[in-house]
């Protein structure tokens, strides 16, 4: 015992790295007790970066695995020899691969949940546009199309109506906070990310288990990609209406923003569709739905304080409303003041 | 080895080198012994990368340090702070106009984590984490812009501080956008830069947009 724990202290320098690397290291292939080769791939720099190189990790602990069976017979014999024992001796290198074992199956189980959990190349293929693509998808979604007797085209992409939710919630968030909501069992954010993801999602799905009462030709994706390619319109009528709080304006914004892009999603899904019936039935839906909501993003959270007694009025009254809360105070009155002027020289 | 007989090292040049094989860099020999080293050696080693960093991301050069070693305690620590500053100070809930700290924190961490599931998706080679960092430092800007804002409150709330406010603002989020996309935009093909680059505007307009908007009650 004292001649190993003497050789453990002068061989420890030259050896102990080469077991204690197995049990800290585990992409280090050694090669055998004492051998003097410097294995590069220590010295990678992948450092800390887990989710890296999934498939990588899997090949190297393959290759471990097996020359871990080589090396069984190589580390039974290693600790007899008293020189190879590392620093701790018989105990600290038996404790040292028995973590090493529960390490390396540790890390085997959580590789394979990770894999086939988290694997996001599932979306992949829905992310695969061009900048040009997503312009040109954006402004069509304005035009309402003419031929409905030819079904038309729809891209599966998600990368433009994601972007159009988020872009949403942005706006909603501005116009929560100009108006001063309150809400109270839940958080601002929390209130407009709901909104939006949960109009997008759910009316995506309603609409296709419609589409699948009535027999129209629609996936799934490009019916996502149809109501959020949809949602352009309605980033911009409420992102001129939260600034500037006109409601007639809004009124014209809502039929001719909102009617275009709801014309354009009927137009698609008619074309897609075979049966008076059935179509009426799909498009007056998502009509319906679609500029409902716009109606509703509008008044839910816009605090109007003599609006609506205004427009109860008739047209006689000019359409004035009071801004609903300062901040900013310069850039509102501002843009007030500039409306009410160009309002009232027309 | 018979050809280099002939080969000949003239007498003046001394022949110099290590003969000794360098121990590899993990080796436990050295994890045995920064477990036995001074707190203060460890908080010291990881203050200054984080420090590093900090100077990589206000003078945004295309370097590869930021993105090789990463690591989240500096986006934690300007979180944090961020949404400790942001708090809305009444505590009366009837009056509730700010964000609070949890909605600060979810949307940054969110955020991010959106950006970079983006990125990667549209045939980004950075790694996970590698943009998480990236995004979490290049919130720096506009946390100072928080501080500057605090403090021009303090001095009153009117046309002129607002207007400061607003240059200050924007200002800090247009350096944080362009700090993350010196980093993050080469990661990607060539032509979809604008496809990456249009969620972190939007990342950093949202956090810029809570900023402007903070009232002290």
């Amino acid at each position: 015992r004292a001649g190993g724990g003497g050789g453990g202290g002068g061989g420890g320098g030259g050896a102990g790295w080469d077991g204690g690397e197995r049990a800290l290291t585990p992409f280090a292939p050694v090669q055998g007790g004492g051998s003097a080769v410097i294995d590069m791939e220590n010295m990678d720099d992948t450092s800390g970066s887990s989710f890296e190189d999934m498939g990588e990790m899997h090949q190297r602990m393959k290759e471990e695995e097996e020359e871990e069976e080589a090396e069984g017979e190589a580390g039974a014999a290693e600790e007899e020899d008293g020189e190879f024992l590392g620093m701790k001796g018989l105990r600290g290198q038996l404790g040292r691969q028995v973590a090493d074992q529960m390490w390396q199956v540790g890390k085997r189980q959580a590789s394979r949940a990770f894999s086939l959990y988290a694997n996001i190349d599932i979306l992949r293929p829905y992310f695969d546009v061009e900048p040009v693509q997503v312009r040109a998808r954006l402004l069509e979604s304005m035009i309402p199309v003419k031929m409905i007797n030819f079904p038309q085209k729809i891209a599966g992409e998600l990368y433009g109506p994601l972007m159009l939710v988020f872009t949403l919630v942005a706006i909603l968030l501005h116009g929560m906070k100009t108006s001063d909501t309150i809400i109270r069992e839940g958080t601002l954010m929390g209130t407009a990310i709901g909104t939006c993801f949960g109009y997008w999602l759910g009316v995506s799905s309603f609409i296709y288990f419609l589409a699948y009462l009535c027999n129209a030709q629609i996936t799934m994706v490009q019916m996502l990609s149809l109501l959020g390619y949809g949602l352009f319109g309605h980033c911009i009528t409420l992102f001129v209406t939260y600034n500037i709080h006109f409601h007639s304006l809004f009124y014209i914004f809502w039929l001719g923003v909102g009617g275009l892009s709801t014309l354009r999603m009927v137009a698609v899904l008619v074309s897609r569709t075979v049966g008076h019936t059935q179509r009426l039935i799909l498009c007056g839906t998502l009509a319906a739905l679609h500029m409902l909501f716009l109606l509703y993003l509008h008044f839910a959270y816009h605090k109007v304080v003599e609006g609506i007694l205004d427009t109860l009025e008739g047209p006689n009254m000019p359409p004035f409303q009071r801004v609903a809360r300062d901040i900013p105070v310069v850039s509102n009155a501002v843009l007030n003041t500039t409306a009410k002027a160009i309002a009232l020289t027309l | 080895f018979a050809g280099l007989a002939d080969v000949s090292i003239s007498e003046d040049i001394p022949v110099e080198g290590e003969i000794t094989v360098p121990v590899g860099s993990r080796s436990p020999d050295e994890d045995y012994s920064t477990l036995d080293e001074p707190v203060r050696d460890t908080i010291m080693r990881d203050l200054k990368a984080v420090g590093k960093k900090f100077v990589h991301v206000m003078y945004p050069k295309k370097s590869s340090a930021l993105l090789r070693d990463w690591d989240l305690w500096g986006p934690l620590v300007l979180c944090v702070s961020l949404a400790l500053m942001l708090q809305g100070g009444s505590a009366d809930s009837k009056d509730d106009g700010g964000p609070q700290f949890a909605e600060v924190f979810v949307i940054i961490w969110f955020g991010a984590v959106v950006i970079t599931l983006n990125s990667k998706l549209l045939g980004g080679t950075i790694s996970f984490f590698q943009s998480l960092c990236v995004l979490g430092y290049c919130i720096l800007p506009l946390t100072v812009a928080m501080l500057v804002c605090r403090l021009v409150l303090l001095a009153g709330s009117g046309t002129v501080s607002f207007i400061i406010r607003l240059i200050v603002v924007v200002a800090m989020f247009g350096w944080s956008t362009l700090a993350s996309t010196a980093f993050l935009a080469d990661s990607q093909p060539p032509n979809r830069k604008a496809l990456v680059v249009y969620p972190i505007f939007l990342f950093y307009f949202v956090i810029s947009w809570m900023i402007l908007t903070f009232t002290p009650q």
